[in-house]
């Protein structure tokens, strides 16, 4: 039988009569290197699908997710926290961990205490005024929550405090993302 | 005696072209994960706008890669076709 197709030029295979094995394992040692490379192109655009899908995925969560409602929830009672000390917390689920600190008398702050380079937990340093992280040496300011130095590339999400009497109320959280 | 090329000249250039065809699919594919990790980095840090135009660059990189793999059947079935 032979293999081409009389159109002419007589140039192409009859891929409608040949069976697929013929044309994806070449009998001719010549055909080897042509095959090869177009199924390791396939390989490359089968990749390249998957790098859109991943794209498409990110679309899909950035739409579903939306914006947040965070709840109102008391934290922390003011007389609990020392000048210059600390307190955690979880907000706004059970496994957000979150650090209130009081730099001074009258002045409160709160962040995640998950640093933003591998999620390791952040300690309060008041002698410096910045939160270290021990894994990698991240540092953030405690006054706004900046990275300082270090691996991190995004600053601590703030949690907004309101303060009712005694209270120290937690009633959401800023990302910080014009920071970063 | 003189033996004849390996490849004689037409199959020589199918060759070369699937070669550049490659190389340019392979250069999409990097620029693709480029922007895959970035987009994932920008989205986790809470910057949400520039995730659609990533998603549609991503499928033009994805349709030029098709586009590419295409023009490499065509030579292969072409070239092969000769024989």
């Amino acid at each position: 039988m032979n293999p081409l197709r009389d159109t002419g030029r007589n140039t192409e295979r009859n891929t409608e009569q040949e069976p697929l094995w013929r044309e994806e394992v070449s009998i001719f040692a010549a055909d080897e290197r042509y095959v090869n490379r177009r199924q390791f192109a396939k390989f490359l655009v089968l990749t390249s699908a998957g790098m859109f899908v991943g794209n498409l995925w990110i679309l899909i969560r950035s739409w579903l997710t939306g914006k947040t409602a965070y709840p109102a929830r008391p934290v922390a009672l003011v007389s609990e926290i020392p000048v210059g000390g600390s307190r955690l917390f979880n907000y706004p689920g059970p496994n957000d961990p979150c650090i209130l600190i009081r730099p001074a008398e009258n002045e409160f702050a709160a962040y995640s205490q998950k640093c933003t380079h591998l999620s390791c937990a952040v300690t309060y340093a008041p002698q410096r005024a910045r939160f270290e992280c021990p894994c990698h040496q991240g540092y953030f300011s405690a006054r706004d929550g900046r990275v300082l130095a270090g691996p991190p590339q995004r600053p601590l999400p703030r949690i907004l405090l309101q303060r009712q009497g005694d209270r120290l109320i937690a009633v959401g959280v800023d990302l910080q993302t014009e920071r970063s | 005696m003189q033996h004849p090329p390996e490849h004689p000249e037409p199959q020589r250039r199918g060759l070369t072209a699937i070669d550049g065809a490659l190389a340019m699919i392979a250069i999409l594919l990097i620029v693709q994960m480029w922007l895959l990790t970035a987009t994932l980095e920008g989205f986790l840090a809470g910057h949400r706008e520039g995730v659609l135009p990533a998603a549609i660059v991503s499928g033009v990189l994805l349709l030029a890669c098709f586009g590419l793999y295409r023009f490499v059947r065509g030579v292969d079935r072409e070239t092969r076709g000769r024989r």
